[in-house]
């Protein structure tokens, strides 16, 4: 069984699963960890759709 | 406030550093490199550990369905070399899938890369939980 994700799936589950692991490790608090982990994932998915749209601008 | 939370940190350093080496400050990260997750199972946090076991266990486990390559010990390109040091610390999940003989195939479609980067970084994810439960066995963290 092969599994073909588009770029842009695929860049959201690593999003998802890197920022829970970020989220636990690097805060005490729960409530430290969920806004940190909130945080990595925003960071990540708004890096993606930034370097898309620079990506479509330099194509042009 | 920040020399406060500074020195508290300190405090709990130093707190940690005199403490001897306990059973559980050496088979929690054993057992979660084995096992992701495990070892903060077997130090009560159930929460903590059914997420860190949920997300790279899922990583690791998309990354083989992705076709991505699994990396043998090899002492040839630095690269190979890293691919390797990242994908072993998925533990038992590395063993299981080289036992199986999976992630050998050629690669068929062009995400298949991203599987390769999925397996390594589901290695280097445990490595940090393994860290993790080592800082909760010795009480740095809580």
């Amino acid at each position: 069984m092969s599994l073909a994700l588009s770029h842009f799936n695929a860049a959201v589950l690593f999003a998802v699963f890197v920022s829970t692991v970020f989220g636990i490790t690097q805060r005490n608090s729960v409530r430290d960890q969920v806004r940190y982990g909130l945080y990595c994932f925003v960071m990540f998915v708004g890096g993606v759709l930034l370097a898309g749209w620079l990506m479509w601008f330099l194509r042009r | 406030m920040a020399n406060s939370s500074l020195s508290k940190k300190n405090a709990a350093e130093v707190q940690a550093a005199q403490q001897p080496l306990s059973v559980i400050s050496i088979v929690a990260p054993a057992v979660g490199w084995l096992i992701p997750g495990a070892g903060h199972l077997i130090q009560k946090r159930w929460i903590r550990g059914l997420l860190l076991m949920a997300s790279i266990v899922l990583m690791f486990v998309l990354g083989v369905l992705m076709d991505g390559r699994i990396y043998r010990p090899n002492g040839g390109d630095i690269l190979d070399i890293l691919g390797f040091v990242g994908d072993v610390g998925a533990g038992g999940l590395y063993i299981v899938s080289l036992a199986r003989d999976l992630g050998q195939g050629p690669i068929a479609h062009a995400t298949a890369d991203y599987g390769t980067k999925f397996l390594i970084v589901a290695g280097l994810l445990n490595f940090i939980s393994v860290a993790d439960a080592y800082h909760i066995a010795i009480g740095k963290k809580s």
